[in-house]
């Protein structure tokens, strides 16, 4: 008997990291999972990895910063599946990087296009669906950059705050319907989207990352699945409106970093992880 | 296959409320369970409910607030089931109620050690055995009145701040040595700690609203977050304070007037649920 068993979710950004570690966990469950990601390639393999869990996945092709292929996403969940329990935002991606005073308006805007509209419109378009069937879940990819000043780049982190905000006042305006509103504020975690920026890459950025927060271990995937399997799951049908933080013990502490914010970079765009800056 | 197969348990106050529900959680999850607490009766209950539940199950009579039961509640675990792994320092009572100016010292001092010295010593007692065993979670019980003022008794509520950061810090503390700490930060929960339970008493249906969900908690919510930070399905979580509460803490003025005001106008001290004759 699986968590999940019965429950139809969508995930964005399940093409690598930890939308597709969710995914697989969320199958294993006993979940039918819409893969919805730009990268074809990493959501097809995601999409085989969920079957040899035992689950049902398609992947659908997704630009989370446009809302007809948001809803298309989410029509595609109720037309696979016939139904939608539980929608993860989770795709992300840099974004703007260096000083502010070189940070142009359309790189703030495609940040934020990608990082906080897409919240707004994954939230917005599962609500009807989740309406029809007496409730649902809804999570979201927040990050401990959004609590704290300086854990990331400046726009990212200020678009990250705004999801959880936006949790916050979703979850109070969609607590009648029993639809829960809730994100997760990852620490440093291994991903693609980190490690492509690091000469290296994942044994670099593991090195790297390792001593960072209290517990002297990169988190992974597997780590931000388990919180989001808690959050989708109906153990936790009396939370909504939280921000989650799984950081290894970063938040708790004080301070670490001392010096400069490891963020001060130089003026570019970080797009998603599969793609070539 | 249960999520804490093979895991032995230490939970205080769990005779009854949040401790009992998460005890029995446990239990059918495949852990042993020392059940602490100081309401003899309601505690031998427990162990009953959770060897119906498949697992092994000991009392262990406890005040949080004393080093020696403290010492002795864990050395028991070890001592019935060979290792600790989880404890859940719980117990908790309503303590001083009152205008602060009229709160004596006595009231005040109590409050702070049954649920604040109550978590500090379930702490430094769970170090050594759970280093012996590689690692550990420990989980307290916190609540929505240590995150803002007018939530709770004030005294509740200062000593309530006190477990989150000393959850925090704790956790930056014994992170090296594989031990986790955090807390839960109940909303509005359907327990005795005053005596009745708030689905039973006449404004239910107003305390329903407060929050957005619009119900009261069950102690089985509260379970099911322990239940996770308790597995290694949140190995790398430390140092958190998890909400589970409804939403009330997402959204402004809840509870409308009846804040501050209200919370000082009742009167007395109010001790463990068990001994509350209403």
């Amino acid at each position: 008997m699986g968590r999940l068993d019965n429950k139809v979710a969508v995930i964005t950004g399940a093409a690598s990291g930890m939308g597709r570690a969710t995914a697989i966990r969320f199958a294993g469950e006993g979940a039918a999972i819409v893969i919805a990601d730009l990268n074809q390639e990493g959501g097809e393999a995601a999409v085989r990895e969920c079957r040899e869990n035992g689950g049902r996945a398609v992947f659908q092709k997704t630009d989370v910063a446009d809302e007809a292929q948001v809803k298309a996403a989410i029509a595609r969940a109720v037309s696979e599946f016939g139904r939608l329990d539980i929608t993860y935002n989770n795709a992300g991606l840099g974004g703007a990087l260096g000083p502010i005073e070189n940070t142009t308006v359309e790189n703030w805007d495609r940040t934020f296009a990608v990082l906080l509209r897409s919240v707004f419109l994954g939230i917005k378009h599962s609500v009807p669906e989740m309406r029809k069937v007496g409730g649902g879940s809804i999570i979201s990819t927040a990050s401990i950059a959004g609590i704290l000043g300086a854990a990331g780049p400046l726009v990212y982190s200020v678009a990250k705050c705004g999801v959880i905000h936006l949790t916050r006042c979703a979850a109070v305006e969609l607590g009648k319907d029993r639809i829960r509103v809730n994100c997760i504020c990852p620490g440093g975690i291994n991903t693609p989207l980190l490690h492509k920026h690091i000469p290296g890459g994942e044994e670099a950025t593991r090195q790297l990352l390792q001593n960072i927060q209290p517990i002297p271990k990169v988190g992974d995937g597997d780590d931000i699945a388990g919180m989001a399997l808690y959050l989708a799951s109906d153990d936790s049908q009396w939370v909504t409106g939280t921000a989650m933080v799984v950081d290894g013990g970063f938040v708790a502490r004080g301070s670490f970093l001392g010096g400069p914010s490891v963020f001060d970079v130089p003026t570019r765009w970080s797009g998603p992880s599969f793609e070539k800056d | 296959m249960g999520r804490l197969d093979n895991k032995v348990a230490v939970i205080t106050g769990a005779a009854s409320g949040m401790g009992r529900a998460t005890a029995i959680r446990f239990a059918a999850e495949g852990a042993a369970i020392v059940v602490a607490d100081l309401n003899q009766e309601g505690g031998e209950s427990t162990v009953r409910q959770c060897r119906e539940n498949g697992a092994r199950a000991v009392f262990q009579k406890t005040d949080v607030a004393s080093e020696a039961d403290v010492k002795a509640m864990i050395a028991r675990a070890v001592s019935e089931f060979g290792r600790l792994d989880i404890t859940y320092n719980n117990a908790g009572l309503v303590g001083a109620l009152g205008p602060l100016e009229e709160v004596t010292v006595e009231e005040w001092d109590r409050t702070q050690a049954v649920l604040l010295r109550g978590v500090f010593l379930g702490i430094k007692h769970s170090i050594a055995p759970m280093r012996q065993a590689g690692g550990g979670s420990i989980i307290s019980t916190a609540s929505i009145a240590g995150m803002r003022g007018g939530f709770g008794p004030h005294p509740y509520s200062a000593a309530k701040a006190g477990v989150i950061n000393l959850t925090q810090c704790a956790a930056v503390e014994f992170a090296k040595d594989r031990i986790r700490v955090n807390c839960i930060c109940p909303g509005g929960i359907d327990t005795p700690i005053m005596g009745r339970r708030a689905s039973e008493s006449s404004g239910a249906e107003a305390q329903a609203h407060a929050q957005p969900l619009q119900r009261i908690g069950q102690p089985e919510d509260i379970a099911n977050m322990a239940l996770f930070l308790a597995s290694d399905e949140s190995e790398w979580i430390t140092g958190t304070s998890m909400l589970v509460d409804g939403g009330f803490m997402a959204r402004a003025h809840s509870f409308g007037r009846m804040t501050t005001a209200t919370w000082a106008n009742f009167k007395g001290y109010v001790g463990p649920s068990f001994e509350i004759k209403s």
